[in-house]
């Protein structure tokens, strides 16, 4: 157990300072920073001290050099346009972002779980066509025009809720939080749908295709046979079973819940930190480009690496040692 | 296929199943009934400012936020015509002394008396805020004395003849020396002034309490990425403000922030697509656009040093761009007219010199080089270039209002006359990174005088490009022609207002002759506003919330 653990930290940290090099590099190459920043009247001289200002003037090993020997001790530095550690602009956005991101959850599981029991449970009739039909159509539309026909309707149209922003927040231990409030809520709504509509449909799709299979299970059988009542039956024992595929994808579509929302945060405005990527590399925000990456990239590492643990927990097929071999 | 066990049909399961769906979907139409509706102003700006500290970054979005907040010396109005603000006059002494006399009986928002020594603090500290990435320093980097012989007076002494001071000072917001930590008397002296304490630091400014200035509005509260809501200061020496609360949103997406507006989110928005003005105004809403400073230009590149090779250009082994037949052919062959109308859909202005009329240095109706193409072709083929040449014209495609659609439109009127022309369209910070490095023979760009005057876009686009003296910065064509300089230079140097408008008219007229660069047109800024409210342009396009009328 200990070596595969090593082995795999091992894995963890190469596939982290390989993206590290990637991404400094790759930003380094879009273009320079000073011409998006300086002043367009600014003089030579000016350009000049911002350059050294901003540390762009030396050879470029030299700033990966200073950039990795800051990461290792945990600054991963400071926003060219904000003047504060990149690594705190980011986590200032990231409340906003998580929250979206667990009301996007929310939704998917929700509605998502009872649709796919109630299709699993009429298959073939009307109602389950309806609901798979409508499940199709949720995965296959594009995040950024469902967006907008969502703005269209509800805000334009129909004048029911705001078209973007996060609306009021409080603070709870030290967060914002924007689902406490009446007027949080109301602006949470369209874009958690837009996030949640995909994940909706995944969980639709294997919530109902769980309950088909279980229903024919000998211990369904039985519990009918025991004379349990229906509600039982479904809600506890076909429940339980069909849950534990729904929870592994979820998890794994969490983490990119939380990375990719950038569409989602862009069309409705939300002050998450995919809004703060695109604002970042649209005036060439080094740092803070660089330490999104970095964040996102840890991110996938360790859910990649709770879940191995989890499967080998779960099921005592996967045997770590294995991974030796 | 495999059957449907019987159990399930019409069970106290299902029931519960679509009673869950059903709680949800009724809690959303719930929720969505609407909010009290308070009275206020909510903005929709298309660009966040990216500090509350008035001398951290010289940004447009920073620089119009500030002046609800601090306000400076000298202001300009929505002509960009200077006007009294903090200094109720200033006359210059000699050459290089500027008097100004401060307006008596302000106070700061948190009611200390406005006096000289809040100027002197201003002028030692913007010199010393850290990390900025476009620095105010430029604007006091020239005086070397500033005094107050007496709490109303403020006298600055400069390095040299700089006949532009009070328009330099409408881009400093100054501070309360108090407010930001002074203890005592403030001293000016470069580089090392005395009695400051010590300066807050840009992100201190995020605190309403530090934020403390002279305008109509103050700081009440501000969350990056979210919002920045502005209250009205109650001891504003100047019209009372006419909104209670004003909050400014974020919306950088053209779509959103549209759609923010038609759904009744925010009451008033900065740069629409001109393509959904139609739409904004069949719902009922207000749009009024205002002339701007920026005109839309191609650059052509003149160079001749030694070893230089024109790149993107083929079908020529010399630079065909250093004839002035050539320029004048490529001029003559552009619609400005057919561009204004089709492509910017009337909401732009045909450009006959690089600053619109009536602004400082400009004359009025500036002849605009007519739509000529057979002429075009004659001129072309006098230069030598009977079959015309190849061309790549270079242009960003998301920095100014439909960019690359203008490029496209020139590049099909290129290829009319002979030049066929290719387009290379690149994102803003890309595209400004590769113009400096000279990749592109023909680039179209843009370019705002934020000064407002003749000498501002001469200097920046026109005179001989020289690094070492600063001057023609961005005259990435490298256009030069020494009389031109040698009259902007006079112009700069000189306090009389009348000799230098004469002079800089001069020096533009001379060096439209020469088809330096192709003028297209003048950017024309649109603002949208809901029922009731009314925004009256500026030529700055700054969305300042004193522009804001209450229609009656």
């Amino acid at each position: 157990m200990l070596t595969y653990l090593i082995q795999r930290f091992g894995q963890a940290l190469l596939t982290v300072a390989a993206m590290a090099t990637l991404v400094f590099l790759g930003v380094y190459a879009i273009a320079d920073p000073i011409d998006v920043l300086a002043a367009p009247d600014a003089t030579p001289d000016e350009r000049a001290a911002i350059s050294q200002r901003l540390g762009l003037d030396r050879p470029l090993w030299m700033q990966f050099a200073t950039f990795v020997w800051r990461a290792l001790h945990g600054d991963l530095g400071r926003s060219f346009v904000y003047n504060e550690p990149a690594f705190t602009v980011i986590l200032q956005r990231l409340p906003a972002t998580l929250e979206l991101a667990f009301t996007a959850l929310f939704i998917a599981v929700a509605i998502g779980l009872p649709l796919g029991l109630w299709a699993g449970l009429r298959a073939e009739k009307p109602t389950d066509k309806a609901i798979m039909g409508g499940s199709i159509l949720a995965f296959s539309l594009p995040n950024f025009w469902q967006g907008l026909m969502l703005v269209l309707i509800f805000s334009v149209t129909l004048g029911w809720l705001p078209a973007g922003g996060r609306g009021e927040t409080v603070r709870v231990l030290g967060l914002d939080l924007g689902f406490l409030t009446l007027d949080g809520l109301r602006h949470l709504i369209l874009p958690a749908m837009n996030l949640a509509l995909f994940k909706l449909a995944v969980v639709i799709r294997l919530s109902r295709a769980g309950t088909r299979e279980a229903m024919l299970q000998d211990y369904v059988r039985f519990a009918r046979a025991k004379g349990l009542r229906p509600a039982r039956i479904v809600g506890v024992h076909v429940l339980k079973n069909i849950l534990l595929p729904v929870v592994t994808v979820i998890g794994l579509e969490f983490g990119s819940m939380i990375a990719f929302a950038v569409v989602t945060e862009t069309v409705f405005a939300w002050p998450g930190i995919g809004k703060l990527l695109i604002d970042s590399i649209n005036r060439l925000d080094r740092p803070v480009i660089v330490a999104y990456l970095m964040l996102t990239v840890c991110l996938f590492v360790l859910i990649n690496f709770v879940i191995d643990l989890i499967y080998a927990a779960l099921d005592p097929r996967v045997r770590l040692a294995e991974a030796n071999t | 296929m495999t059957q449907t066990p019987e159990t399930a049909r019409r069970t106290p399961a299902l029931r519960w199943v679509r009673g869950v769906a059903g709680l949800a979907i009724s809690g959303v139409v719930a929720l969505a009934a609407g909010a009290a509706q308070a009275r206020d102003l909510r903005v929709g700006l298309s660009a966040e400012p990216t500090s509350m500290d008035p001398h951290f970054h010289n940004l447009g979005p920073n620089n119009a936020l500030r002046r609800h907040i601090f306000e400076s010396l000298v202001d300009t109005d929505a002509q960009m015509t200077l006007k009294p603000s903090l200094a109720l006059s200033w006359t210059p002494r000699d050459s290089t002394t500027w008097e100004f006399k401060l307006r008596p009986g302000v106070t700061f928002s948190d009611g200390t008396p406005f006096t000289a020594q809040d100027v002197i603090y201003t002028f030692c500290r913007v010199p010393l805020v850290e990390n900025s990435p476009s620095s105010f320093a430029t604007f006091v980097k020239p005086f070397t004395r500033v005094e107050a012989p007496d709490p109303l007076t403020v006298v600055v002494t400069t390095d040299g003849p700089l006949p532009l001071l009070p328009t330099n000072l409408t881009a400093l917001g100054i501070l309360s020396a108090k407010a930001s930590g002074a203890s005592g008397a403030v001293t000016f002296a470069k580089g090392n002034c005395t009695g400051m304490g010590t300066p807050p630091r840009s992100t201190d400014f995020a605190d309403p309490k530090v934020s403390v200035g002279t305008g109509p509005y103050l700081l009440r509260e501000y969350v990056r990425g979210t919002q920045i809501v502005l209250a009205p200061n109650p001891s504003y020496w100047g019209a009372k403000a006419a909104f209670d609360k004003v909050t400014m949103k974020p919306i950088p997406s053209t779509g959103p922030r549209v759609a923010a507006l038609l759904a009744g989110d925010v009451d008033l928005i900065e740069s629409p697509a001109i393509q959904d003005l139609p739409r904004i105004e069949a719902a009922g809403f207000t749009v009024t656009k205002g002339l701007s400073n920026r005109i839309i230009y191609v650059h052509l590149d003149q160079f001749d040093g030694p070893d230089w090779k024109t790149p993107t250009i083929k079908g020529s082994d010399r630079n065909p761009l250093r004839d002035v037949r050539v320029r004048e052919a490529l001029s003559k062959a552009i619609d400005r007219k057919a561009i204004v109308e089709r492509v910017m859909g009337g909401v732009a202005q045909a450009a006959g010199e690089v600053l619109p009329y009536p602004l400082s240095g400009t004359t009025k109706d500036f002849p605009i080089v007519p739509y000529d193409p057979k002429a075009a072709k004659d001129l072309l083929a006098q230069a030598g270039y009977p079959n015309g040449f190849e061309i790549t014209l270079g242009t960003p495609n998301d920095r100014y209002i439909n960019d690359e659609k203008v490029a496209q439109v020139i590049a099909q009127m290129w290829t009319r006359i002979g030049v066929k022309t290719g387009i290379d369209a690149s994102t803003a910070s890309t595209f400004f990174t590769r113009r400096n490095k000279f990749e592109f023979s023909a680039y179209l760009s843009g370019w705002g005088a934020d000064s407002g005057d003749m000498s501002n876009s001469l200097n920046s686009l026109l005179l001989c490009f020289d690094p070492a003296k600063g001057l023609g910065f961005t005259n990435r064509g490298r256009y030069c022609n020494r009389e031109v300089d040698r009259l902007t230079v006079e112009a700069m140097a000189t306090f009389d207002e009348a000799k230098r408008e004469g002079l800089l008219r001069q020096a533009s007229a001379l060096a439209m002759k020469d088809y330096p660069l192709i003028p297209l047109h003048f950017e024309v800024t649109p603002w949208a506003t809901a029922k009731g409210l009314r925004y009256a342009p500026r030529i700055d396009q700054y969305t300042l919330v004193m522009n804001v009328e209450l229609a009656k």
